[in-house]
Formats: C-alpha cells, sequence, structure tokens
C-alpha cells in the first residue's frame, strides 16, 4: 500500500491490473493445486443426507438413515447385498448348507482387524449374532434371525449356524444393516463410535451437521481397492438448501435428493450425474381391515381401481418412481407386475362400491404423516376418491411419535399412508397383530412356506403367489416406489443407481479426474 | 398508534392522512370481503379440483393466475383461500374482543377482578403466541377450532388492556356520577354508558387484531396447523410453493401478495377508524 501511494497513476493502474491478474490466475490454479500437481483425482468427498441419524449404531436402533451412513463403510457383515440386490461373500468367504437347510457352515476371512485392533474371529462372529437374539435385544430386525437356534465357533475361522426350521432369505438377511459384525469391547458405546471392519473408521460426529470417516489404512480386503481418504456426511434437511450446497460444490454428491421437483434441473446440467433409480420404499395406503368399513374386501378393490397411480406419482413424485400392484418393488427378485390386476376404472369402482352397499357414498378418516410424498399422496387420493363418491377426510399426524402411537400401536384408523423402507418384507402382512389388521391363513401359509423353502425357483415362485394373494386382496393400496433421485458430480463413480437395502457404500466410489 | 394520536390533533395536514388510510383500507377490505363472499358461490374453478397434466402452468397460460403443483387453480384456490382466512379470522378475534372485553369492563367496574385479570393477562402477554398456537395445535390436533381457539386466546388479552384503560377513563366522568346518584347499578352502568362509549375503541381494536389474526392464522397454515385440506389456504399455499421458487414462482407470489394486501388493508382501515372513532384523537382535532 505505501509502495502504491507513492507511485504514479499509471503506474498504479497498471500495478494493480497485474494484482488483478495475478489473483485470478490464482483462483482458477488453485483448483488445481488441490487436486495435486500432477492432476491426481480427487480423494475427499462430501455426501449429502437429507436426515441426520439418530445414532450410528444398525444394530440397535431402526432408522434407515443409521445404515446410509455407516454400513458398508464402517460395519461389515458376513455376508453383503450388492448394487443388484444379490448376496455376496464379505467377512464370510464362503459357506456350505445341509441338504436339510437346517445347518451353516461358513468360512470366515483371515487377517480381518476391527478399527480397534481386535481380531475378527469365529468367537466374536458368534458373539454378534448371540447379542441380535439375545432376550433383552433392541435389534430393530430381531425376529428376522430367530430361526437361528445355535450358534458354534469350532475353531477361530469357521462358524457353526443351526436353524430350527429351515430359512430360503438367510444369507440375504445376514448381509443387512442390522446383522453387521460388532466386537465385544467397543459394542457399547457404538452409538457414537462405530468400530467395524470396513473401508473407513469413524472419525468424529459433529451432531447437527455432519459425520466424519478416514480411511482405513489396515483394510483387509485387498481385492476391493478403496479410493477415497476421507469422507464426510452432512445433513441437510431443507431441499433448497441441499440444490443451493450441491451448485456451490459445498456437497458432491446427494444419493436421495428430498424433493423431485427439483431434480429435473440437475438432470439438465452436465456438471452432475442425476439417473433416477429405484428405492426399496413402498409407499401404501394402509387400511384398517379389522374395522368397518375396510373390513370389507370389496370397498378396498373399488378404492384401488379409484386410483390413477401414474398420475398419482406424476402428482405427488414430479413422475419418478415406479407404480405397484402388491408390496414388491421391481428391485425384488421374483417381482411381479400386478398393477394390472386393479386397474383405474371410476366406473368399476363405483359399482363395486355400490354392490358393497355404499352406493350413497363413504366417508372416512385418513391420516397423513408430515413428510411431503405423504401429504401430497393424501391431497391427490382425497381428489381422486371424491370422484366415485367417496369423502376423504385428512387429518394430519405427526410422524414418527404420534403417528406410531395411533396408527401402529392403537391401531385408531381408518387409512393411512406411508413407506415401507424395508427390503423384502411382503411377510408383515402375516403378522399379527399388525397396523393393517390383515387375516388371511392361506396368505400366512404361503409366505410360511416361501421362507423355509431354500431352493431358489421354488422359493420365488411362492412369493410371486403372496404377491398375488395381496393384489386380490388389496389390505392396502399399493401405490408406488420412492425413486432413488440420487445426484453426484460428473465426475464421480461408483455410487449406486438403485438402492437394494437402504444404504450408501462408497466402497466403490472414487474421482475420474 | 398512541405515537399518531399524540401528533395528528396538532395540525390540520396530519387529519389527511388519516382519511387517505381510511379510504385506501377500506377498499382493499372491502375487496378482500367481497371476494371471499363471491367465492362462495363463484370461483374459476372448483379450488380442489386437480388436473395433475396441467401442474404448474403460468398465469393466464391456464386461468388468471396459473396452477399449482397439482394442477389446481391458483385464482381460485387464492379465492376461497380468502373466505377461509378471514372467517377464521373473524371467528378468533370475535372470541377474543368478546371475552377481551368483557374482562376489560369488569376489571374497570371492580378493583378486586382487576388485580386478578390483568396479572392474568400480563401471563398471557408474556407467552409468545405463535409457539403458544403451535403447542395448543400439537395438544388438540390440527384443525379449524384449534386455530381459532389458538389465535383468540391470545387476543383476550389485548382487548381486556385496551378497554380497562377505556373504561376507567369514562368511570371518572361526571355523567358517570351522575347515573350513580340516579340509583344505577354497576351492572347497569357499564351497559348503558361505559360500553356504548368504549365501543369506537372496541372496534379500531377488532380492525386491527383482524390483521394480526390473518397473519397468525396464514403462519400456522403454514406449519400444518390450520384448515386441513382440500380447503385451500393461503398459508399452505405458501408453504407448498416452497421448492417450486424457482421454477413457478407465482406460486408463491400469489398467496404472499394476498396476505400482505390483506393485512396492510386492514391496518390502514383500522388506522383510519381510530382518527374518526377515538374520542381521544376525535377531542383533539
Amino acid at each position: 500500500m505505501v509502495l502504491l501511494t507513492r507511485s504514479s497513476r499509471s503506474r498504479r493502474r497498471v500495478l494493480r491490473d497485474a494484482l488483478l491478474a495475478g489473483a485470478v490466475l490464482a483462483a482458477l490454479a488453485l483448483p488445481g493445486l488441490a487436486g495435486g500437481a500432477e492432476a491426481a483425482p480427487r480423494t475427499d468427498l462430501v455426501v449429502g443426507m437429507p436426515v441426520e441419524p439418530p445414532g450410528l449404531d444398525p444394530t440397535s436402533a431402526a432408522p434407515t438413515v443409521i445404515g446410509q451412513v455407516v454400513w458398508q463403510n464402517v460395519f461389515q457383515g458376513l455376508t453383503r447385498i450388492d448394487r443388484d440386490g444379490k448376496v455376496q461373500p464379505q467377512l464370510a468367504k464362503s459357506w456350505t448348507v445341509s441338504p436339510d437347510g437346517l445347518t451353516y457352515t461358513f468360512a470366515l476371512q483371515p487377517g480381518v482387524k476391527f478399527h480397534n485392533g481386535e481380531p475378527f474371529t469365529a468367537e466374536t462372529a458368534k458373539f454378534a449374532l448371540d447379542a441380535i437374539r439375545a432376550p433383552g435385544s433392541v435389534n430393530p430386525q430381531k425376529a428376522l434371525y430367530a430361526v437361528i437356534a445355535d450358534v458354534k465357533a469350532p475353531d477361530p475361522q469357521t462358524l457353526v449356524l443351526t436353524l430350527s426350521k429351515s430359512s430360503g432369505n438367510l444369507l440375504f438377511w445376514l448381509g443387512q444393516p442390522a446383522a453387521v459384525m460388532v466386537e465385544p469391547k467397543s459394542r457399547d458405546g457404538l452409538k457414537s463410535n462405530p468400530v467395524g471392519t470396513g473401508p473407513f473408521r469413524f472419525a468424529s460426529w459433529r451432531k447437527g451437521d455432519r459425520v466424519e470417516l478416514t480411511r482405513n489404512p489396515d483394510y483387509w480386503d485387498a481385492a476391493r481397492k478403496v479410493h477415497l481418504d476421507k469422507v464426510t456426511f452432512r445433513f441437510i434437511g431443507d431441499p433448497q438448501a441441499a440444490a443451493a450446497a450441491l451448485r456451490a460444490g459445498d456437497v458432491d454428491a446427494f444419493p436421495l435428493l428430498p424433493a423431485p421437483e427439483l431434480y429435473a434441473a440437475f438432470q439438465k446440467d452436465k456438471a452432475f450425474t442425476a439417473e433416477p433409480g429405484l428405492t426399496e420404499m413402498k409407499v401404501v395406503a394402509g387400511m384398517n381391515n379389522a374395522a368397518k368399513p375396510f373390513s370389507d374386501k370389496r370397498v378396498r378393490q373399488a378404492l384401488m381401481m379409484a386410483v390413477d397411480r401414474k398420475l398419482l406419482i406424476e402428482g405427488a413424485y414430479s413422475g419418478y418412481g415406479a407404480a405397484i400392484g402388491s408390496h414388491y418393488t421391481p428391485n425384488d427378485p421374483g417381482y411381479k407386475d400386478l398393477t394390472g390386476v386393479y386397474p383405474y376404472d371410476p366406473k368399476k369402482a363405483k359399482a363395486l362400491l355400490a354392490e358393497a352397499g355404499y352406493a350413497k357414498g363413504l366417508t372416512f378418516n385418513f391420516k397423513s404423516p408430515q413428510m411431503a410424498y405423504a401429504t401430497r399422496t393424501a391431497e391427490i387420493l382425497q381428489a381422486m376418491f371424491s370422484e366415485v363418491g367417496v369423502t376423504m377426510n385428512i387429518v394430519p399426524t405427526e410422524f414418527p411419535a404420534k403417528w406410531v402411537q395411533e396408527v401402529m400401536r392403537d391401531r385408531a384408523f381408518d387409512m393411512t399412508v406411508i413407506a415401507h423402507a424395508e427390503p423384502m418384507d411382503i411377510a408383515i402382512y402375516a403378522n399379527d397383530p399388525y397396523y393393517f389388521g390383515y387375516k388371511n391363513p392361506a396368505f400366512n401359509d404361503v409366505v410360511a412356506k416361501a421362507a423355509a423353502s431354500t431352493d431358489e425357483a421354488a422359493r420365488l415362485k411362492l412369493y410371486g403367489e403372496a404377491q398375488e394373494i395381496l393384489a386380490e386382496d388389496v389390505p392396502a393400496l399399493f401405490l408406488f416406489v420412492l425413486p432413488k433421485l440420487s445426484v453426484w458430480r460428473a465426475k464421480l463413480t461408483g455410487f449406486w443407481k438403485n438402492e437394494p437395502v437402504p444404504s450408501n457404500d462408497l466402497t466403490e466410489v472414487r474421482w475420474t479426474e | 398508534m398512541t405515537a399518531l394520536a399524540k401528533v395528528s390533533g396538532a395540525s390540520f395536514r396530519l387529519r389527511r392522512p388519516g382519511r387517505a388510510a381510511l379510504l385506501v383500507g377500506g377498499i382493499l377490505t372491502a375487496v378482500l370481503v367481497g371476494v371471499a363472499l363471491l367465492s362462495l358461490v363463484w370461483t374459476p374453478e372448483d379450488p380442489a379440483r386437480m388436473r395433475i397434466l396441467q401442474k404448474l402452468k403460468g398465469p393466464l397460460v391456464s386461468g388468471l393466475l396459473g396452477t399449482d403443483h397439482l394442477g389446481r387453480d391458483v385464482a381460485s384456490m387464492l379465492m376461497r383461500g380468502a373466505f377461509n382466512s378471514l372467517t377464521t379470522a373473524f371467528a378468533a378475534v370475535g372470541l377474543g374482543a368478546v371475552l377481551g372485553t368483557l374482562a376489560g369492563v369488569a376489571a374497570a367496574a371492580r378493583a378486586g377482578f382487576d388485580a386478578v385479570l390483568m396479572r392474568i393477562c400480563d401471563a398471557l402477554f408474556a407467552l409468545p403466541p405463535i409457539l403458544s398456537a403451535i403447542m395448543l395445535g400439537a395438544l388438540l390436533g390440527p384443525g379449524a377450532l384449534t386455530a381459532i381457539v389458538a389465535i383468540g386466546v391470545f387476543m383476550i388479552p389485548v382487548f381486556a388492556r385496551v378497554t380497562r384503560g377505556a373504561a376507567m377513563q369514562i368511570w371518572a366522568r361526571d355523567y358517570i356520577m351522575a347515573a350513580r346518584m340516579a340509583g344505577k347499578g354497576t351492572a347497569r352502568i357499564t351497559l348503558e354508558h361505559v360500553l356504548p362509549n368504549i365501543a369506537g375503541q372496541v372496534i379500531v381494536q377488532v380492525t386491527i387484531q383482524l390483521a394480526m389474526a390473518i397473519l397468525t392464522e396464514a403462519g400456522l397454515s403454514f406449519l400444518g396447523l390450520g384448515l386441513p385440506p382440500p380447503a385451500p389456504t393461503w398459508g399452505r399455499m405458501l408453504a407448498e410453493s416452497q421448492t417450486y421458487m424457482l421454477q413457478a414462482p407465482h406460486l408463491a407470489l400469489a398467496p404472499g401478495l394476498a396476505i400482505a394486501a390483506a393485512v396492510l388493508g386492514l391496518n390502514l382501515l383500522g388506522d383510519g377508524l381510530a382518527a374518526r372513532l377515538d374520542p381521544r384523537r376525535r377531542q383533539a382535532s
């Protein structure tokens, strides 16, 4: 500054211009410098999520957002589900199943260490599985693992599971976030300090803002090279802010953009990859099958025919997502497209309602959670039902606390809507009690047989039958599968397009330049 | 208001803004009430009718003000929304005005009441209205009644204070003394002399509180605690327009401007009426 005041005016201008030019050059060069002199790809990543997990232990709480941070990144299981929904070996490198389907013998990966240095052995695996099945266990998917009668660790690299009855999906369930391997010393603190065997270690958690992970230098799986050194999960609830953070480069990827109406702009933008995939979230309007008017199957079928699913998806989710006719998604093996069983047909719907004794119409309450997809679905259903003479009163109901109490516990409702997030959860319609209040012994029989069947083809055929029974009985209005509206920088690769398990597996993610 | 009242009498020129306010406020309010009433018999479209394939159309492309994210006609929703807003606001202010005025005149008449009532009012004043309304909404469940009660309850102390102050001034007048000597009881004096003389101030307060009530109702609807769908409300229209701000700005502008115009109109009307009806100002000029 002192120098400048002394110099002549023109020199000052020259100097100023030179300084400006220098600053511009530096600004232009900086991102390049940050990426490394040889333009080596970046090794850090910021992932945005709309909801912050309440804790980081997927074995002790249900919210799927927990798994979306830690599953596959920090924690791993005996098996894993890959991006196509297929079961792959992980900490168990291979297995054999006895002919009666009751004994599973796993050969475990040698040389695996937890992030705290503890070795992973058959004893640890036994500890983890026993903890899930223990009487006081709070594991959210406890019921899935109830068929395991006994776990034995005859030697450090061998694990033997004995089942009480055969279970065709056991290997799939063992690959779920709820069945990840944990070890005794760190187990009590997992909620705030997750310790697993994955490619990333937990580094820090700033509540309300972000979780940071760093690369695990002692990662066991040499076959799957990990490219990222540092991963940050940022929690941004407001959809507008999420979109702005992506554009500003504060966030590199948003695997589940919360507002579909903002998605089209990213699809047009060459700086981003935005290909809509499918999640496992089945949006269904559950009805109280145990009470009037929905105890009458004809009423449920009539309302199903009053719904134009395509138009509903257009209105509620900007046209993204897939229509479903039963409680199964196109991601799931053995999926059957049953949207044609009760297609949109308001005339038939009216006739069927009249046959059921509601020629003059019908009025009922609809408990609507506050999520955008739910409130929009509610309003659209209301309009579609009014076309067939049905009056639906919308009662906004706060989710989760109030909704869980009134719908799940008290079952004081007529109709509601919610997205069921768990993959392959068609068996919930056999649960008794469950909020649908649906009782069909034939269905329960098929589902039980399917679960016990170890023959893949036979099992899928049975699950097909189960889907058909539900499509015919309509215990809930089967509406659509939520899309996975993912956005990431075009230079990133390795993300999952679909989401057969709620997750953000970053093992294969890398920058291409 | 009080600052205005002090100076408005001081010069002749300052009376004119009062008139202009009355005029502009009166017109805006008349349009608001007119549109609200009209919506009962006629709207361009059924405000609840969805034409999802016609969604997010701009103004004049489909209807006067375009369509929303579900293909509903924004102009029709705005009209019916005016009715819903106004009825909720009227009911809430009615509740507050009746109970508040009763409390106010009772307090002015009896010193014993005064101490208790005014402390209750102080306590109510200390609660932030929107937050308390949200709490009430959570307790009672959302709906029209909740909105009315939530807004109305917090208007009671406002009216109680205004009427108490005004009524106390009346009680100090000579004609009250005369009425007393004529053998009239407290209740009769309140009814025959106090209430008629403070009516003007209550009306002014009603107008201003109506503006507040419309704003609060919009806030509650915005948060999902107002009238349930399909009844259109300005607050919910605003809430739903949020994520469409870049794609379809008319969705946010329409209800936003409607709320602003309604609140402005009622406030101006209130100020204009105050200049005419408030005895303090009337006497000064």
